[in-house]
């Protein structure tokens, strides 16, 4: 029999980076294959390569046998190679069967295609209501939609780009029963990830990649991860130190009975939030993405102003109605979710993004830039947290994004701040840099800084933080400490449920994600 | 009675061009392009139809004369803004500037003569019924069309696979793209759709509504119909009502003129367009319906990558 599809010595090369460089692999028949590797090591261009949406420079492919010639994505479709990517390719504005009939090729009869989803759908658990609309949807539904329109197709092989990164554990398990159950009925899987335990629970094989060169293929599920993480990596881990923290006496960050109103349609009401951050401590808020985090980070970093002063106290005074650059005098320093537009003017140098927060460092005197000034200081951000770019000149959006988050955070540390907003600290980066940036946050909390972070990865919370709060549909639940919880405890928060009111015990919960 | 047949039938004659260019537009901006230059398109319209009458035409060809004139137009814009990649805004301006330019250069040897006007349609009995008759069924063939059009263009958006592929081009025409939906060629249709319906409002109004040339003759009726979309929330049915409201407010302010309110005639005249952009404001301050319907990418070139 044939193997389902065979890579020989792919190499793909752009300007500057040899993406690809003679890779092959073979997935037999109802496999599920890894394809492990840090940011940047090749895993998207050799799917993109496998899926047709990118050529190989050379090297072969063979579908059940059969060496594939000019390959595209329709080529793909019609040889049954289907792919789920990270970023979806949803309407926002119409219904899930509107969006799965867009990308079918059968006639336009969408009470029938309604029908074909909700039984397809239900068959692999992971029910969806084809008749609403996608903005109305999480993540992790959204996500559903995209496997549901590829099994539409009676897929053969079916690849998934991170598929998990969005997901609650709880999410997870569900999905990887959905992956078991497809190949169980022989239709391959490739699964794209940097995680090691979610690859060790569900592939069988694994190939790793690193700088674009294959480094392993293993049997994940009888490699330990340390294994696995050094063919990923290449060198040591880089690894860990968590000092116990010490919190100041009075804290730093004060929330009391915060409720606001969302802004818009796809908004989230925060509803009567309180919390308090010390200073040398980090508290983590934790939850699936849509649940009000991004309206409490705007309230907390000014984006927002509330009526209510005393609602959110920073060092003690009344904070909430103040404007952005007020509360950075009180000592708020903010890195906001993304990187790009909201943290960084894309095309704008290194150093004239330094002067946007740093103007009261020196670099602005009698309402005039500083240049010498600005670009020393960028220059030394660049320097302590080893930032790789091309001098203060280069522009933001010349960064690659772990560098450019590194840049960011090292220009909010540098301003020596009393609390430090974090929202996604390492969304996007890499392993090594992911690691420096948490050793910073820790480092900058243990010296007596308040750290708040706001992330959808809980290990990274689990990591580095001190004490732990769940937000579900706008609740904030009391604090946990970090020692004394567990990642379940902590999922089920994030599905708006308490161990202690669960009647059934965790293990039956009927899921929403 | 007869004074409110007059008010009905006048409202609904106003109303007409109206719902020809808005819907046009309408179209033309659910697919996430943004063409300002109805108020050109609509003149170059008018000033063909006119000049196709005066030359010999007969009425149906003259019509259609006005309807391509509009549409040619368009495709500068089209050109302009969907090949070159110009900004939409200005690319408008200057298509409503360029028509009314174009249209007066042709209209200059028109005279000020009227023509014979479009005849209203005789069905046999219906139009002969009391009252029924003369209220629904003696309009001209343009009016009847301008409500097909309604409806047409509400089934097409709603109901068919290519009336959705539009409506998601104009929210993310990358995604489109990704799938494979052939944005540009697309909205080119969705252009020259518009053109030919500013084109025919245009028509409307030399040959059936006035029915003579004047320089400038649509009097801002272009920019009403952008901002009829606008404050519709971008749906049809929405622009119908508000074209409606806007030929009533027109016909009520003249009538209020020819039975001598002391009022200045000039703050008559500016009396539809007020009422129309107020009510239309006041139905359209819920914003989230507002970001339903609202086509995401709206006057945003697309270059397609790869």
């Amino acid at each position: 029999m044939h193997p389902r599809l065979e890579l020989r010595n792919i190499s793909k090369r752009y300007p500057g980076v040899v993406a690809n460089d003679d890779v092959s692999l073979t997935i037999q028949p109802g496999e599920i294959h890894a394809v492990l590797g840090e940011n940047g090591a090749g895993k998207s261009t050799l799917m993109k390569i496998i899926y047709g949406a990118a050529q190989a420079d050379s090297g072969e492919i063979y579908c059940d046998g059969k060496l594939i010639t000019a390959h595209n994505p329709a080529m793909s479709r019609a040889l049954g190679i289907e792919m789920v990517y990270q970023h979806f390719a949803l309407f926002e504005s119409v219904s899930v069967v509107e969006n799965i009939a867009l990308s079918a090729s059968s006639a336009f009869d969408l009470p029938s295609l309604a029908e074909n989803i909700r039984e397809l759908s239900l068959r692999y658990g992971m029910p969806i209501d084809p008749h609403r609309q996608v903005h109305d949807l999480s993540v992790g539904e959204r996500q559903r939609v995209e496997i549901v329109r590829c099994l539409l197709q009676a897929p053969k092989l079916l690849i998934l780009d991170e598929p998990t990164s969005v997901l609650t554990p709880q999410a997870v398990v569900k999905l990887f029963d959905t992956l078991r159950q497809l190949s169980a009925e022989g239709c391959s899987i490739v699964y794209i990830s940097h995680k090691l335990d979610e690859v060790q629970e569900l592939c069988d094989t694994a190939t790793v990649l690193r700088n674009g060169k294959v480094t392993g293929t293993a049997r994940p599920k009888e490699t330990t991860s340390l294994e696995l993480a050094r063919m990923m990596v290449g060198s040591k881990l880089p690894e860990m130190h968590v000092s116990p923290a010490a919190p100041s006496e009075r804290p730093v960050l004060e929330v009391r009975n915060l409720s606001a109103s969302a802004r818009d349609h796809f908004g989230v009401d925060l509803k009567d939030v309180s919390f308090n951050v010390h200073g040398g401590e980090i508290v983590g808020l934790a939850g699936v993405s849509g649940n009000g985090q991004a309206e409490l980070i705007a309230l907390l970093s000014g984006e927002r102003r509330h009526a209510q002063g005393g609602a959110i106290k920073i060092s003690g005074m009344p904070a909430a109605a103040l404007r952005p650059d007020e509360r950075r005098k009180l000592g708020l320093a903010f890195v906001p979710e993304e990187r790009l537009g909201r943290g960084a003017v894309p095309s704008h140098t290194l150093w004239e993004n330094a002067v946007l927060t740093a103007h009261r460092f020196g670099t602005v005197r009698k309402g005039l830039v500083d240049r010498r000034r600005a670009s020393a200081f960028a220059a030394g951000i660049i320097d302590r947290f080893k930032v790789k770019a091309n001098g203060p000149g280069a522009t933001a959006q010349s960064l690659s994004g772990g560098n450019l988050q590194k840049f960011i955070v090292g220009r909010e540390i540098a301003l020596a701040p009393k609390l430090l907003l974090v929202s996604q600290p390492t969304w996007g980066v890499d392993v090594g840099a992911s690691a420096f940036i948490r050793q910073t946050i820790v480092d900058l909390s243990r010296a007596g800084t308040a750290v708040f972070v706001v992330s959808e990865e809980l290990d990274e919370l689990f990591e580095i933080c001190d004490q732990l709060l769940v937000i579900c549909q706008g609740r904030v639940s009391p604090p946990l400490v970090r020692a004394s919880t567990d990642r379940e405890e902590i999922g089920l928060l994030m599905t708006g449920r308490t161990t202690s009111n669960d009647q059934k015990g965790s293990g039956s919960v009927a899921l929403q994600d | 009675m007869e004074l409110f047949i007059a008010i009905f039938t006048g409202t609904v004659i106003a109303a007409t061009p109206l719902i020809f260019a808005a819907l046009g537009e309408l179209v033309v901006e659910k697919s996430g392009v943004l063409n300002l230059g109805i108020e050109g398109m609509m003149l170059m319209g008018a000033a063909l139809a006119f000049w196709a009458v005066t030359a010999g035409c007969s009425m149906p060809v003259a019509i259609i004369a006005g309807a391509l004139a509009g549409a040619a137009a368009s495709l500068l814009f089209g050109v302009l803004a969907l090949t070159f990649l110009t900004n939409q805004y200005a690319a408008g301006l200057a298509l409503a500037i360029f028509g009314s330019g174009v249209s007066a250069f042709i209209g200059r040897g028109f005279g000020s003569d009227p023509i014979e006007a479009l005849h209203g349609v005789n069905i046999p009995i219906l139009s002969d019924l009391p009252l029924i008759g003369p209220l629904l069924f003696r309009f001209d063939p343009l009016v009847y069309l301008a409500l097909a059009m309604f409806v047409v263009i509400s089934w097409f958006l709603y109901r068919t696979k290519a009336g959705l592929i539009l409506r998601t081009i104009g929210e993310s025409p990358q995604t489109s793209h990704a799938i494979g939906h052939p944005v540009i060629r697309i909205r080119y249709m969705a252009v020259l759709f518009g053109g030919l319906m500013a084109g025919l409002a245009g028509a409307y109004l030399s040959v059936a509504y006035t029915p003579l040339w004047v320089e400038n003759m649509t009097a801002g009726k272009g920019w009403i119909a952008l901002a009829l979309v606008v404050f519709a929330t971008w749906r049809p049915l929405r622009v119908l009502l508000g074209a409606w409201l806007f030929g009533g407010m027109t016909i009520l302010q003249l009538q209020g003129q020819a039975l001598g309110l002391q009022v200045p005639s000039e703050l008559l005249s500016a009396l539809p367009y007020l009422a129309t952009i107020v009510v239309l404001v006041l139905i359209s301050r819920n914003r989230q319906m507002l970001a339903l319907h609202f086509p995401a990418s709206l006057a945003k070139p697309f270059r397609p990558a790869g």
